[in-house]
């Protein structure tokens, strides 16, 4: 035990700054014109939770679940893994959120949104959007360029900050908790790896889970 | 105005010629004066001299299959070896570096040169064979010169194993690992009851644990040294880099704080080499001219860590 603690974060780290870079440079290059259609997509989903009904949530949490599935596949096992072998152990928990989402999506009845616009709806809501139109442009904003932009869809950080926005204001409650779980360690582990590759951008992933909880504790309005 | 063509006389004929045959006579391109500068150091047994510095890989050469950066790695290995270097460490652990390495061996026709060093790194016994023939794999070696218990993870029976192979002659030398000044005392047990052949170990000029007890038992057993972490991973080099060189830095030899610090390593008598680890062709010559002439003597190593320590 003793030799355990004598580990620093630092020691875990496995890869440099310049090749967790180029990861998103060649997934891009590889999927062209795929980050294209999945920010389409993102902007369907954001509209699609802007004017809820019950199908089009259920679509977007299909939309997610699908996007899960692909990110763990495409993106995780096929490019992360090589270089950082614990990636193996979190294949199967994006596998399971996939899992979840569809599994809700495909559930008639029971899902909503908060009516009007309170706030975890609006945190929720903000998330989402920042996911899909703004995360790539963090790229090109910390000097990689935009070829480097993750995309929602085709890279785990902004998938992960989008469904925790979806987790974040869906009723009923215990769902939402459910599908916020694995999101938000995905971010806290992103958030560890990007500070230990000095990157500026690493507190993004942490405040998404910081929103995401705090709209998910907000207390909910009781009629009169 | 073109200038005038020079007139092919007998005399320029003749010295051509002459130039020619002494270019033939060289080695390659890149080998000349690297291979006769750099110092090597005879394994304690006596079967092996090898360069005072080798090449790691953590990190450094974990890059995916990446054509650009397998470009650079392969580039980094190119300069090691027409620096004169031989040793390259390695270890499944280090995600695709053994695949990095395999691709600069085929594309540099290197297997010959190459003193192949890797690990066996899992807890069950089970899987080490299987561990290292895919290893060997990657490398695309026939055979690696020196296996490794990597941070002796269940190195009882992986010994065993390494061993018995090193018997059957499907590797020439065995050794175990650590890092981080780590289970020094397990390294002792081992060093003092199995008849392996290294040691790996971490040892700087901050990091001198070693030279207590384990570096003095490495010459009484007759085990090479070899050095990791001689830069602490980059972080001494920046600690440093800002400190101003002693003014008798001329006296080590060293033109700068890397080679400061690794000449301080390699001259130790019981060091049989250091790693270190670089994506950058320039930083791998750098290190090379390291274990060049003259390498401080157990005074001047003294000053050396005294100067360190005071900053």
């Amino acid at each position: 035990m003793s030799e355990w603690l004598s580990y620093r974060p630092q020691d875990f780290l496995m890869f440099s700054p310049r090749v967790y870079e180029r990861l998103f440079v060649l997934h891009n290059e590889a999927l062209w014109p795929a980050p294209l259609l999945a920010l389409a997509l993102g902007a369907a989903l954001l509209l699609a939770l802007a004017f809820p009904r019950p199908v089009r949530i259920r679509a977007g949490l299909v939309l997610l679940a699908a996007a899960w599935a692909f990110v763990a596949w495409a993106f995780l096992w096929q490019r992360y893994a090589p270089i950082n072998w614990g990636i193996r152990y979190v294949v199967p928990l994006f596998a399971l959120e996939a899992l979840l989402l569809l599994g809700l999506g495909l559930r008639r009845g029971g899902l909503a949104l908060p009516t009007g616009w309170p706030l975890p709806r609006g945190l929720g809501m903000a998330l989402v959007a920042y996911a899909v139109f703004l995360h790539p442009l963090t790229a090109p904003a910390l000097g990689r360029g935009l070829a480097g932009a993750e995309v929602i869809g085709l890279a785990p950080d902004p998938l992960a900050m989008a469904t925790l926005g979806m987790a974040a204001m869906i009723r009923p409650t215990w769902q939402g908790w459910a599908l916020l779980v694995i999101p938000a360690l995905w971010c806290l582990a992103s958030a560890l790896t990007l500070h230990l590759l000095d990157s500026p951008g690493a507190w993004l992933p942490l405040l998404a889970v910081l929103l995401a909880g705090v709209a998910r504790f907000w207390p909910r309005r009781t009629s009169a | 105005m073109l200038p005038e063509p020079r007139r092919l006389t007998r005399r320029r004929l003749l010295g051509g010629l002459a130039a020619l045959a002494a270019a033939s006579a060289l080695p390659p391109l890149g080998t000349r004066a690297a291979h006769a500068e750099i110092a090597s150091r005879q394994l304690p047994a006596g079967n092996l001299r090898l360069p005072l510095v080798g090449l790691g890989s953590w990190i450094t050469f974990n890059v995916g299959d990446d054509p650009q950066l397998l470009e650079a790695c392969t580039a980094v290995m190119r300069a090691f070896f027409e620096g004169g270097g031989r040793l390259i460490d390695s270890s499944p652990m280090y995600g695709s570096s053994q695949a990095t390495i395999g691709h600069a061996l085929a594309e540099l026709d290197a297997v010959g040169p190459v003193y192949a060093a890797d690990k066996v790194w899992t807890s069950n016994p089970d899987e080490g064979p299987g561990q290292i023939e895919a290893s060997r794999r990657h490398w695309g070696v026939p055979r690696f010169e020196l296996l490794q218990v990597h941070n002796l993870v269940a190195w009882e029976a992986h010994l065993e194993t390494l061993l018995a192979m090193r018997e059957a002659g499907e590797v020439r030398h065995v050794g175990i690992t650590t890092s981080h000044g780590r289970r020094h005392e397990a390294i002792e047990r081992i060093m003092r009851e199995a008849p392996i052949d290294f040691v790996q170990l971490t040892y700087n000029i901050v990091d001198r644990e070693a030279e207590r007890r384990l570096l003095p038992l490495a010459r009484e057993r007759g085990i090479g040294v070899i050095a990791n972490r001689p830069f602490q991973q980059k972080r001494l080099i920046r600690r440093l880099e800002d400190k101003p060189l002693p003014d008798w830095v001329a006296e080590t030899g060293a033109n700068n704080w890397a080679q400061f610090i690794l000449k301080f390593i390699v001259s130790h008598p019981d060091v049989t080499c250091a790693i270190p680890a670089t994506t950058r062709v320039d930083h791998v010559r750098e290190n090379l001219a390291a274990a060049r002439e003259p390498l401080p003597d157990a005074a001047l190593r003294r000053r050396m860590a005294d100067y360190v320590a005071t900053l």
